[in-house]
């Protein structure tokens, strides 16, 4: 068994004759920051939702601490409130307002006394600068803010793993900025997290590793100092001319 | 504007002058359009239709309560209640596939039939009983409707939170998908207070049944047209209602 907060062996996803991901492994210590890196279809998002369950994987297996996570038959309520995970498309609940999208599942799931709860989320929306915000519904709010309240909403669950898909991708480029500032916020903090994102700069100044996806599989990883700047692999370093030169 | 305000005059002209000329008009008049007979049926009619009205009112509760069991069996995902949804959707296939009239039939003169006692013989419970059958499932259509087009990351989004299937379903998706379907809904409402009337066919004396009687007694059709006019003027301003919010849904999605 696994020694990492968080392991992948062998995981294995396709959807109907297209194979997604072929055979994964990953390790993530705890406190650990990991970009995916790669093109578009490589796999990255897939590979998130396969972390939380919210794809059951073909084969392979994720354990967090010392359990089997991808074992067939388990209740994955209490096990994905764990492990938060913010979308591309923020997916914000469009008839609450910020803070009732915050509150609902601590609400209902964890045992915790209302009052407590609020004030926590108070703190949240304060620290991430949107105290003026959290009566407001989606639809009053840019699209950085709310993807700073689906930071929030993920959160309040207290997880030990965040997973990011592409959290800036939907964003006008003058709003990427805010939500990275969130990130570099829970990196300082020590928060494990797994991002899948096309902001190189970013992975480069923040990533404790940099994996490198292609076609499913993981072609290299590595220190964002070594990836970037001497990586090996023949199709990492065209890929990384592509991107880099735009 | 001027052309539609002319044009519009000029047939409605045209039918004030032309209609008069037909041969059979003055028998039409007096038995159709007969002021006297308008004026002295209009407050029983009026007094029949609170019958409607009342059926309308108590049924809608209980045809949304039981269409939302239906639509919620029929989105059921997990295998072991598979049998809930054939019976969900045999349940919709048949009653939105037989005509309310023929509902109403079988429902109200079949049942009594067994020999119940009073007051459970009554045609008003099952003529209410036939016609929350028949409406459940068309609502349980709609609100089907309402809650597959909830994208699929909304319930992602819930689910990745830690809710249960089931707190995901009664606060991210049916509270979407209700707002969605007023407008339909609306419109299932008036077709329903409409066809309340068919109760008239098992016995409720409500307003058409208390038309016909005055039709028989006075020799005369023109409690029918009074009749007529009475729902138009709830039927009119209730689809109206539905228009505009169709309207606005639309404008507020675009």
């Amino acid at each position: 068994m696994p020694e990492a907060k968080l392991s992948l062996r062998g995981v294995t996803k396709s959807f109907g004759k297209q194979a997604i991901l072929r055979c994964i492994d990953l390790d993530v210590a705890e406190g650990e920051m990991i970009c995916l890196i790669g093109a578009s279809g490589s796999g990255k998002s897939t590979l998130l939702r396969c972390i939380n369950q919210l794809e059951p994987v073909d084969d392979g297996n994720v354990w967090l601490d010392e359990l089997d996570i991808s074992a067939p038959g388990l209740d994955l309520a209490p096990i994905r409130r764990r492990i938060g995970i913010v979308f591309q498309s923020f997916n914000l609940f469009p008839h609450m307002t910020a803070m009732d999208n915050v509150l609902l599942a601590p609400r209902r799931v964890l045992n915790e006394e209302v009052q407590g709860l609020r004030l926590r989320a108070e703190e949240e929306f304060v620290r991430f600068g949107l105290a003026l915000h959290k009566d407001k519904y989606p639809d009053q709010l840019s699209g950085g803010q709310q993807q700073r309240v689906a930071v929030i909403r993920a959160l309040v669950m207290r997880p030990e793993i965040m997973l990011f898909d592409e959290i800036t991708s939907a964003l006008d480029p003058e709003l990427v900025g805010e939500v990275l500032d969130v990130l570099r916020e829970l990196r300082a903090e020590g928060m494990t997290m797994i991002l899948a994102t096309h902001e190189m700069g970013f992975a480069r100044e923040l990533a404790d590793r940099v994996c490198f996806i292609d076609g499913g599989m993981i072609v290299e990883q590595g220190p964002p100092e070594e990836l970037f700047n001497k990586p090996q692999v023949a199709r990492t370093q065209e890929f990384l001319r592509t991107v880099l030169r735009n | 504007m001027v052309v539609a305000g002319v044009s519009t005059a000029i047939v409605v002209l045209s039918i004030v002058m032309l209609v008069p000329l037909a041969p059979g008009w003055e028998g039409v008049k007096t038995s159709f359009f007969n002021g006297e007979v308008f004026a002295k049926t209009l407050p029983k009619l009026l007094k029949a239709f609170l019958w409607d009205v009342a059926i309308f009112a108590w049924s809608v509760p209980l045809i949304f309560a039981l269409g939302l069991a239906i639509a919620l069996a029929r989105a059921v995902r997990s295998p072991a209640l598979f049998p809930l949804r054939i019976f969900g959707a045999a349940y919709v296939d048949i009653f939105r596939g037989v005509p309310v009239v023929l509902v109403i039939y079988l429902v109200g003169f079949g049942v009594p039939g067994l020999g119940l006692p009073r007051p459970w013989n009554s045609p008003y419970i099952w003529g209410t009983v036939a016609l929350v059958l028949t409406y459940s499932a068309y609502i349980a259509e709609v609100l089907r409707g309402g809650i597959e087009s909830i994208h699929a990351s909304q319930r992602a989004a819930a689910i990745c939170l830690g809710l249960s299937e089931r707190d995901t379903m009664r606060y991210v998706i049916l509270p979407q998908a209700i707002r969605r379907v007023i407008p339909a809904n609306m419109n299932m409402l008036v077709a329903l207070q409409k066809d309340v009337a068919l109760l008239s066919f098992i016995g409720p004396v409500e307003i058409l049944r208390q038309a016909g009687i005055f039709k028989s007694l006075l020799a005369n059709f023109t409690p029918y047209v009074a009749a007529a006019l009475i729902f138009l003027c709830v039927t009119v301003p209730a689809t109206r209602y539905a228009d505009y919010l169709m309207n606005r849904d639309r404008n507020a999605r675009s």
